[in-house]
């Protein structure tokens, strides 16, 4: 081997990780609808599988010649994005359809990822059923509609009545302040040993799941607009609500009312809480969100008939209980078609087809959401869906958007890494949040405004 | 080939140098060094060199490449049985693949996992490995994955080393120890270098198995380079700064690279 040629090698080696991305790629028939979704990271979870499979034979059917093709992406939620990300930018791999988170659209579309159907949006009789607020989620800056949203959620408290019983706490269990809310903790903690007292999600590996179930729930009960001033168009640094939240991670984590440290961490800790932790009673408190009874119905990853009795819910209360003394986030849901898909018009047929009233329905109550149709929201069949959809549907009076800003998921990813340093206890609060402080300056370029 | 070659890695280059993004921005700008001063600056970046260090130390030169020769010289002297099935046990943890490997030790490593009820069997206090050692516990995989190469490469070496010269050392009474400092080790030192320049430059690149394991985690705890420019460049969208993370290790590796060349040199 001349000199040279090991340390070549040794550059190949290094540059095929680089590399790796890039690859990929199949051809596209103009008569087949590529269809990229979330498929759940449990295995016994096959709802949106088997109901994409349907709507796959139901459009088949009404458009003879026409072919979907589904392309299942299994992974959490941050690397799904990251995948369909990675298949968006290129026209060899880009799906004709895709199916994303509501937070991530507006980044996808600044990238110029996304393709606006206004056009077809006009055109089709069903829009106008859908709430103003859930048009909204799917609007870009430039005030064209990227997306055809397919549910909404919010978030709360959710509580195991009979580890409350054992504990001594009430059944109609109403905290009025984040202390007591950490009360009710304690005394499961001390009183039935062995159950995990609550469980806030926090770190890095659960992605949204923790940045919004966990900290914006707590954040948003601080304060108005304690995240974005929409005002002055800037981000919030130095925010006190920031720390506050930050100290009640510390305290969830620090007394050991939470799950054990390495199990929060790990990306599939929303799947464990909803198929194990909650339907063994293994956990007192979870703060989650309305669709979690969507793993126990007929057909869910993990059937639990008696959930709705086992089970009670409660709005989050703010923090020093200050009105309106609820709070909620929301988010949701959409297709979205990408800008380089081969079939655009096929994809927006293959949506109606979703859309089409049973379906939606179908899909509302098989995801566990919110609905954002107002004749889904009237269909008995939706309403009796859950028991407690009554309650998750009130949250939406008092509920908050995230700001909707292509920057948002880089804020987010932000929030996650304070989240992780101080529940691992590398960070104190305060300095969890002077690091976030000078990260979202880099990211936002310095449009922050100090509180 | 040098085109399939160059225009990647020449595209890689350029990406280092702007502000290239997955998501967020349509327009990708050139940037200069503004990349590379960034991550100089980054006190993550610094935490994610030492790691590497520190992983690359551990599994690479102390585990994969002892190890190695300790189980060539070994087998040397084994019966045919004893070097066969050994053979056949550390060959196959090299032929897994990297995320087969990866989930069979985070098995073993876990809370509830194999090393736990081991130690709880013999009443040893448990650890959560991959939570309160996590570059211990990665390390300690790559290791058991990669030991085989360094074995294969010493074996070939060992069985060069020409049986006079054995014999002849043992006549002017060296044994043992003294023997494989003063006659084994200077005879193969042009394979020790090359096993080690493998190793390393195999070690740095090592992604799948830490991500498998631990995601770089807790915290940035075992956050190697090559984790932290996934994270930059797929998690935080930052593909510029990312592919510009990418490149410092590529000079990290092309360092260590000289640095066993001129073991090789001044050997004669």
């Amino acid at each position: 081997m001349r000199p040279t040629a090991p340390v070549l090698l040794g550059t190949l080696l290094l540059t095929a990780a680089t590399l790796s991305a890039c690859g990929g790629g199949s051809g596209s028939d103009p008569d087949t609808v590529r269809v990229a979704y979330n498929r759940s990271t449990d295995n016994k979870t096959r709802y949106k599988d088997r109901y994409l499979a349907d709507m796959k034979k139901q459009f088949e059917k009404e458009h003879p010649g026409k072919k979907v093709e589904l392309v299942p992406i299994q992974a959490p939620d941050n690397d799904y994005a990251t995948k369909a990300q990675q298949m968006m930018r290129s026209p060899r791999t880009a799906p004709d359809l895709v199916f994303e988170d509501t937070f991530r659209i507006n980044a996808d579309i600044k990238a110029g990822y996304l393709r606006p159907l206004d056009e077809q949006l006009a055109q089709w009789d069903d829009w106008n059923k859908f709430a103003d607020t859930a048009k909204a989620a799917a609007k870009a800056e430039d005030g064209k509609t990227y997306g055809v949203p397919v549910g909404t959620d919010t978030r709360a408290l959710w509580f195991n009545k009979s580890v409350f019983k054992k504990a001594g706490l009430p059944e109609n269990w109403k905290p009025k302040n984040w202390n007591e809310v950490l009360d009710a903790a304690r005394t499961v903690k001390k009183k039935v040993p062995g159950v995990v007292p609550l469980n806030v999600y926090t770190g890095k590996a659960p992605g949204e799941a923790a940045v919004m179930q966990g900290f914006e729930m707590l954040l948003y009960g601080t304060g108005e607009d304690p995240l974005y001033d929409p005002g002055a168009h800037k981000w919030v640094a130095g925010g006190k609500g920031f720390e506050d939240s930050l100290d009640f991670l510390r305290t969830v984590y620090g007394e050991k009312l939470g799950p054990e440290v390495s199990d929060a961490l790990d990306a599939n800790v929303p799947t464990s809480v909803g198929t194990e932790w909650l339907p063994e009673g293994k956990l007192a408190i979870a703060l989650d969100g309305s669709w979690l009874g969507q793993h126990w119905t007929k057909g869910g990853g993990r059937e639990w008939p008696e959930w709705s009795r086992e089970l009670g819910q409660t709005p989050m209360p703010t923090q020093h209980g200050k009105a309106p003394g609820t709070v909620s986030m929301s988010g949701g849901w959409a297709w979205s078609v990408p800008q380089k898909a081969a079939n655009p018009e096929l994809a927006f047929e293959f949506i109606k087809t979703m859309q089409q009233k049973k379906n939606a329905v179908r899909w509302a109550v098989a995801d566990a959401q919110i609905a954002v149709r107002e004749d889904v929201a009237s269909d008995p069949a939706y309403l009796k869906s859950m028991p407690g959809i009554a309650f998750f549907t009130s949250l939406v009076e008092h509920t908050h958007y995230r700001p909707a800003l292509p920057v948002y998921p880089q804020v987010s990813t932000a929030v996650g890494e304070a989240m992780e340093a101080v529940t691992t206890g590398d960070a104190s609060p305060k300095e969890a949040a002077k690091e976030y402080d000078s990260r979202l300056k880099d990211i936002v370029s310095g449009a922050v405004v100090n509180r | 080939m040098l085109l399939f070659l160059a225009g990647p890695i020449a595209y890689c280059v350029w990406i280092s140098f702007t502000d290239m993004q997955l998501t967020g921005s349509d327009r990708t700008n050139f940037v200069g060094f503004d990349n590379f001063r960034r991550a100089f600056g980054d006190e993550k970046f610094r935490n994610a060199v030492w790691l590497t260090l520190v992983f690359t130390f551990l599994s690479s030169l102390v585990g994969q490449n002892t190890l190695g020769l300790a189980l060539a010289g070994l087998m040397r002297r084994a019966s045919r049985p004893v070097r066969t099935v050994t053979g056949a046990v550390v060959i196959a943890a090299w032929v897994l693949p990297e995320i087969v490997a990866a989930f069979l030790l985070y098995a073993f490593f876990r809370r509830e996992g194999t090393l736990n009820a081991v130690l709880d069997f013999l009443r040893l206090p448990d650890q959560n490995w991959l939570f309160t050692l996590p570059i211990l516990a990665v390390s300690f995989a790559n290791v058991w994955r990669g030991t085989a190469f360094s074995m294969l490469v010493y074996s070939a070496a060992l069985a060069e080393i020409p049986q006079e010269i054995n014999e002849a050392a043992e006549v002017d009474g060296a044994r043992g120890w003294r023997r494989l400092v003063h006659v084994t080790l200077p005879l193969i030192r042009r394979s020790i270098a090359t096993n080690l320049m493998l190793n390393t430059l195999q070690t740095l690149s090592v992604f799948g198995l830490i991500w498998a394991m631990t995601r770089g985690g807790p915290g940035d705890r075992s956050t190697t380079l090559p984790v932290f420019m996934y994270d930059q460049a797929f998690t935080k969208s930052l593909i510029g700064y990312g592919t510009a993370v990418a490149l410092l290790l590529l000079l990290v590796g092309a360092l260590f690279s000289a640095v066993y060349l001129r073991l090789v040199r001044d050997e004669v």
